[in-house]
């Protein structure tokens, strides 16, 4: 099962009618429905975040919500009380999230499974709890903070839904990209090692508690800088927008779409927030749906909607030209004797994907005789 | 002169002792086996050297330098590599990105040039595909490289764990049970193999039960039994050796074959 890829011209030609509708949406739909797009796009962000700790790394982290709560209470607290341009912030709110992840991940990054997802509730509970508290004096308790000044790109003011729109989904694009590379990378790869098999991943050479942290580090930057975008775009940053339930909804995205798959993230994104406004008026049934979704999910499809592709590599420069270790002595060996098994000649498994059975020693025997 | 040393090697798992004061040594450019019943202790012995374990006393000396309780991923770094007796792929992934695990140690790209595929990480990228192949093809496996390690039948995925080991470039390779569920032929194969493996200059040390695969490649054996080492010296030596034909074996005929 090569993974093959579009050819080149379709590809581009795919992208750039992508691009182009992507372009023209917040005209064709209006301000409501582009205000939607908006908020999946903070959600798709974030998925694609949470993504590189849950879906690659397999760690099971539900206290997203923390490290996005701390990137918009650093913006709002800047904008507020030190009159900072918001955009300003935004490398700033990925900063202290990122520190805000190594100290509290360092502690508690050895723990596994169910044992790790306990103690994340615990972080965004602790963290609401402490904004609620008004906590520093800073935070401004369960009111939140107002922020008055908005975004302005060299002089440019962003304020409209259209505005954010192409805001947030050119960070989404740049976003899609980096995060695409980063997986068809040596660190995409160490976080996959230690999903499938943390002990192998180690016995390896792959140092473990590292790239768990480095995980853990960068799902909270950018989750933060997202935070920043979110502040902005709502204007008043209070606890309630960073509780359980919404960390909750952003490890179902992930879950739902596919862990580890980008595409995936994205259509988790476009189903989890924008189905239920798509089906407004069964508002009351809206648990109710996602709940049967979410069982239904998890015994028909657990590996999600869209599950990771295959990674693609460029070996064919490189095969056929090392010798094998094996094939010199066996070789000789298969010339002068028919009774022992035989060798495997190269090959034969390579239709074991298609459910083939491998080649039994009877086949040889058939083909020489 | 050796390249590995252990003095004094002990481990407890609460009351059992399951190590028990282990010295040995690995010749540089040797072949040695680790034999002994089920329950001796062999297992633990690697788990020990390959820092899986603690010791609660005792050394670990390899070329010349204490690696005790380093981290497993420090001691595949410093030229320790090592199977697994029941085998731990990575089953999701393709035989070519097990064997890059095995690359990724001498490997440096961040975070950052992996976000940016900076020119250093794609020449880096390209030298570990090139190793990843050469070890494939060394072992046999090169037609596989796209096959899910899952999907690959038992003998060869003990010949991908092999080859994810010889990927990191050590100068000593641990085998836990390498011929486990192979068939002859296969032994065959894997003695060849193993002798290869020598030829390039990394010294071996195995554990395995099938004493016909241990007695033609070994120069050396060590002979565990409840934790402790009953005997030691060449495989002729070995067969002969009473207290270990009662150990071990129990009826004197068994190594003649």
């Amino acid at each position: 099962m090569i993974v093959r890829r579009l050819p080149k011209p379709a590809g581009i030609m795919g992208l750039g009618a992508l691009f182009i509708l992507m372009l023209a949406l917040p005209r064709i739909l209006g301000p409501y429905w582009t205000n939607l797009l908006n908020d999946m796009g903070i959600y798709a962000i974030l998925g694609l975040s949470l993504n590189i700790i849950l879906g690659h790394c397999g760690l099971f982290h539900m206290g997203h919500a923390a490290f996005y709560a701390v990137g918009a209470y650093v913006t709002a607290i800047l904008s507020t009380r030190f009159a900072v341009p918001i955009l300003w912030t935004l490398p700033l709110s990925g900063l202290m999230s990122g520190v805000f992840a190594l100290v509290v991940a360092r502690p508690i990054i050895h723990l596994r499974g169910d044992y790790l997802l306990v103690v994340t509730i615990g972080i965004v509970e602790i963290v609401r709890i402490a904004l609620v508290n008004n906590i520093f004096g800073l935070t401004g308790g369960s009111n939140g903070l107002l922020i008055i000044n908005p975004i302005s790109i060299f002089g440019f003011q962003v304020f409209s839904p259209a505005h954010f729109y192409y805001l947030i989904w050119s960070i989404g694009a740049v976003t899609i990209l980096l995060f695409y590379l980063l997986q068809n990378s040596r660190f995409g790869r160490a976080l996959n090692y230690i999903k499938q098999d943390e002990l192998a991943a180690e016995g390896c050479g792959v140092n473990t508690s590292h790239y768990k942290l480095a995980s853990f580090v960068l799902g909270a930057v950018w989750a933060g800088m997202i935070g920043t975008i979110f502040a902005a775009k709502i204007e008043t940053v209070s606890p309630q927008s960073f509780s359980y339930s919404e960390s909750v909804l952003l490890f179902a995205i992930v879950i739902l779409g596919g862990a580890g798959s980008i595409p995936g993230v994205l259509l988790g994104a476009f189903l989890i927030t924008g189905l239920p406004e798509i089906f407004r008026e069964l508002q009351s049934y809206r648990l109710l749906f996602f709940g049967a979704a979410m069982v239904a999910m998890m015994i028909f499809r657990p590996q999600g909607l869209i599950p990771p592709g295959r990674r693609f590599y460029k070996v064919r420069p490189y095969l056929g030209r090392f010798p094998c270790g094996i094939a010199a002595r066996s070789g000789a060996r298969r010339g002068i004797s028919l009774s022992a098994s035989p060798g495997y000649p190269a090959g034969t498994d390579a239709g074991a994907d298609a459910g083939k059975p491998a080649r039994g020693p009877g086949d040889m025997i058939e083909e020489q005789a | 002169m050796s390249i590995l040393r252990l003095r004094g090697l002990s481990k407890s798992f609460g009351g059992l002792v399951a190590v028990d004061e282990v010295s040995f040594e690995v010749s540089r450019g040797g072949i040695v086996g680790l034999i002994g019943p089920n329950g001796a202790g062999k297992t633990t012995v690697f788990n020990l050297i390959t820092g899986n374990y603690k010791p609660d006393e005792g050394e670990v000396i390899f070329e010349n330098k204490n690696i005790t309780g380093l981290l497993p991923h420090k001691i595949v770094e410093m030229g320790i590599a090592r199977t697994f007796q029941n085998i731990r792929l990575f089953p999701e992934m393709s035989a070519l990105e097990n064997v890059l695990s095995g690359c990724h140690c001498r490997m440096r790209s961040g975070l950052l040039a992996s976000m940016f595929h900076l020119p250093g990480q794609r020449r880096e990228e390209q030298a570990a595909l090139e190793t990843a192949v050469k070890e494939l093809a060394f072992v046999g496996l090169e037609e596989q490289y796209d096959n899910l390690a899952k999907n690959l039948s038992y003998g060869r995925q003990r010949l991908l764990e092999i080859a994810r080991a010889l990927a990191s470039g050590p100068r000593l390779l641990i085998l836990d049970e390498p011929a486990g569920g192979m068939n002859d032929q296969e032994t065959q194969d894997l003695i060849g193999l193993i002798r290869e493996i020598r030829g390039t200059g990394i010294s071996v040390l195995l554990i395995e039960h099938d004493m016909n695969l241990v007695m033609k490649i070994c120069d050396y054996l060590i002979v565990l039994e409840y934790g402790a080492v009953i005997a030691t010296g060449l495989p002729s030596e070995i067969k002969k050796n009473g207290r270990v034909i009662e150990a071990y074996l129990g009826a004197d005929n068994l190594l003649e074959n």
